[in-house]
């Protein structure tokens, strides 16, 4: 079965590293994964889809907390949460009768173009993954001549919350922006 | 105060109480080398490999109990850390690793002497920094001590580059509490854990204790002691476990696993509860999961979380401090009586000294010398009261089962990871930590080779460590493994071994050769009067095997074992080749 969590880390380098290697070197398969930024800039969220028996979730959960820098993580799965993925297609539509079949296409689904050009018609869609598997489908009439999906990302429905500690990346209040500041008193080697 | 972040590491060193470091110097860590020219206070001890040194560094830990220090330099010396922390972390040793990395603006350039450290040892510590600014060093050797020693304790490596090592800051001591978001270190039981795990050991009838290393990692011998005695629950002991409940206590049922006891592996295979406190269901004491004490109900008591439900489901499963739940458990136990289980316990445990080597040679005997009989009358010889650190091998198997330890941390070996080349180092680190003790390696001829560099340390720093080498000129466990299952093909297991003993002669260390039984105790006694580092060699027989043994993977009650005397009808021509 798939399984869906929701991770959320220091935002400092090395993080992502540890979190994937811990996938890899335990044996876990991962489907996708999705990193960005949440509103506080010192914790980065993560999502990731895997596939494992039903145990697996537990077992995960429990290893990524032994990794410092994971303050939170979440098992999914089994609770409603919003689902999304979002698609960009590129297919090729040489005349006008592909741009307006295209158009009507994407009317349809709710999905939008976002760049047309006398070749090729770019297209999006951000849905449930099974919209977006569907409208993928729908576009093979067309040729598809690229395409690149997010993987999937999920919050939890109604109040439903990671829970965000109050947190504040205090830990090295010295901290200015220039990394290599500061000038080495002889640089020798 | 104005400090290069040289300087600022040792400044951080001595405020975690650290007086003593394992390390070898290199281009990139040179600065923090010339700074310790400015702390006579801090004994620096050099290794001959660094590998040695993180050995050293955890037999250190251990027998302390602080965290052991070591440092290296970048690219190769920093690469030779990776085996002594994998043993760490496999065996919850807490260690700090500092690295010299090359300059900042170099890295990534495929620089002389650059390895991506933090990277290669990713998944064999427990965190690591790679620290990129002088600001940062006094929090991130902060961090690691606290990461190293709470908790599940581990290795934690920092990584510091030359120029960050070279600059000079206006320096402050970070006082106050550490910011450590995503890291708990966990305590007490939930009082509802409690509860039902109450109502298990009180509704069990054949209940066994499972004693692990973080018995003595949490400190809780006292307390496993008090339960134990209350509930007249026996105990089975991991072999990291081994000292953290006196084995000649009456209730202790010795070594569990592939090759402890056969009471203790038909005691937990019939047991209707198990009690696993700090212990992690690792294979090799488990066998067969799928046969694994298929009767009892289990309770897993252990700082981890990720332990419990990973290789055996249990019924109660505590994240906790043993010390602290067990307290917990205490005031509210009601004495138990388990007359029949123990008796039952009693029959196997006699069963097992009908078979056992000593006695079959006592009554028959042969004139040779074999490995049991050396790990017995070192243990006569000692009292039982060395500190004993162990290899990897036969030779550990037999320690394990022939030198019982009453004190806690009183046996240092390598469990987890099976590191041979572990025990001589470690125990020059563990003799350097509790110099006051008694402390006998007790290697193997291979292993011994596999770290034997270190005989240098030894005599450089005077460490009045007795090496005891069990010599039977092959890789024996494996030749073990090879004679059971595959057919007798001793491929790549004999061994053509050096003079041992011109060997430490020639490191000025005295030794000595023993290959009767007669010579042990006039050997070992001549070892304890000499001040400083002492080899002795004994030449055992080569074919010998550890019994009983389980097979990997195989059920924990099919146990190969040694035929009883009247069950060998060979036994009268020739009682050991069995």
């Amino acid at each position: 079965m798939k399984h869906t969590l929701i991770c959320l880390v220091e935002n400092k380098p090395g993080v992502l590293n540890r979190v994937v290697s811990m996938f890899r070197r335990r044996n876990f398969n991962m489907d996708s994964l999705t990193v960005g930024r949440t509103h506080n800039p010192d914790i980065s969220r993560i999502t990731i889809v895997m596939e494992g028996e039903a145990g697996d979730g537990k077992k995960v959960v429990m290893t990524l907390y032994k990794l410092i820098d994971v303050i939170e993580v979440q098992d999914v799965t089994n609770i409603p949460t919003i689902n999304r993925d979002l698609a960009l297609v590129k297919v090729r539509t040489p005349d006008a009768y592909a741009r307006n079949a295209v158009t009507d296409l994407c009317y349809e689904r709710g999905a939008h173009l976002v760049d047309i050009g006398p070749e090729v018609t770019i297209v999006e869609l951000a849905g449930a993954e099974e919209s977006v598997e569907s409208f993928v489908d729908a576009l093979h009439q067309f040729e598809i001549v690229e395409m690149v999906r997010t993987g999937r990302v999920s919050m939890g429905r109604g109040i439903r919350t990671m829970e965000q500690r109050d947190y504040k990346s205090t830990r090295f209040p010295t901290y200015t922006p220039s990394m290599n500041g500061g000038s080495a008193e002889h640089d020798d080697e | 105060m104005k400090l290069s972040g040289a300087e600022i590491v040792w400044e951080c060193l001595l405020r975690e109480g650290v007086d003593l470091v394992f390390g070898y110097p290199g281009g990139a860590i040179l600065p923090i080398y010339d700074a310790l020219t400015r702390y006579p206070q801090i004994r620096h001890v050099l290794p001959r490999h660094e590998q040695g040194g993180t050995h050293m560094a955890e037999g250190y830990a251990r027998a302390t109990g602080k965290v052991g220090v070591m440092l290296a330099t970048s690219g190769p010396g920093a690469t030779n850390l990776v085996t002594g922390l994998a043993n760490a972390m496999m065996d919850s040793s807490p260690l700090v690793a500092i690295t010299g990395q090359v300059p900042l603006p170099a890295i990534g350039t495929d620089a002389f002497q650059e390895t991506d450290v933090t990277g290669c040892t990713l998944p064999v510590t427990k965190h690591s920094y790679l620290v990129t600014r002088t600001e940062d060093i006094a929090y991130s050797i902060r961090e690691a001590f606290y990461i190293a020693r709470t908790g599940r304790p581990g290795p934690v490596l920092v990584d510091i580059p030359k120029d960050v090592q070279n600059r000079v800051i206006e320096f402050h001591y970070p006082e106050g509490e550490l910011r450590l978001p995503g890291y708990n270190v966990p305590g007490k039981a939930h009082p509802k854990e409690i509860e039902a795990a109450l109502d298990l050991i009180h509704s069990a009838k054949r209940p066994l204790i499972l004693a692990g290393h973080g018995v003595l990692m949490s400190g809780a011998m006292e307390e496993i002691r008090n339960f134990a005695e209350i509930t007249q629950t026996p105990v089975a002991l991991t072999l990291l476990g081994k000292g953290s409940f006196p084995e000649n206590h009456p209730l202790c049922v010795g070594m569990m696993g592939m090759h402890g006891t056969a009471a203790a592996n038909q005691a937990i295979q019939q047991a209707d509860l198990l009690l696993a406190f700090g212990m992690r269901f690792d294979d090799r004491v488990t066998g067969n999961l799928k046969t694994y004490s298929p009767d009892s109900k289990k309770i897993h008591v252990e700082i981890d979380p990720s332990e419990i439900n990973k290789n055996v489901k249990v019924d109660v499963g505590i994240c906790g401090d043993l010390k602290m739940v067990v307290r917990q458990l205490l005031p509210k136990l009601q004495t138990g009586q388990h007359q029949e289980w123990i008796g039952q316990i009693r029959d196997w445990e006699e069963d097992t000294s009908e078979r056992d080597i000593l006695l079959q040679l006592a009554a028959h005997p042969d004139g040779k010398l074999w490995a049991a009989q050396v790990i017995a009358e070192l243990f006569r010889c000692t009292e039982g009261k060395a500190l004993t650190v162990s290899d990897v091998g036969q030779h550990q198997m037999l320690e394990a089962q022939y030198y019982p330890h009453t004190r806690p941390h009183s046996l240092l070996t390598s469990g987890g990871l099976g590191t041979m080349g572990f025990g001589m180092p470690a125990a020059i680190g563990a003799k350097l930590g509790r110099p006051e003790e008694e402390v006998w390696a007790i290697v193997g001829d291979g292993g011994f080779q596999m770290t034997l560099t270190e005989l240098g340390t030894a005599m450089q720093e005077n460490v009045g460590i007795h090496i005891a080498i069990i010599n039977n000129s092959y890789l024996g466990m494996v030749r073990q493994w090879q004679e059971f299952f595959y057919e007798e093909r001793y491929q790549s297991t004999p061994l053509k071994n050096p003079d041992f003993v011109k060997l430490a002669e020639a490191y000025d260390i005295p030794a000595r050769r023993v290959s009767t039984k007669e010579e042990i105790e006039e050997a070992v006694a001549w070892a304890r009067s000499i001040d400083g580092p002492t080899l002795i060699e004994f030449v055992v027989v080569q074919n010998d095997i550890v019994y009983p043994m389980v097979p990997a993977g195989a059920d924990l009650h099919a146990m190969i074992r040694r035929p009883k005397p009247s069950e060998s009808p060979d036994f009268e021509n020739n009682p050991t080749a069995i």
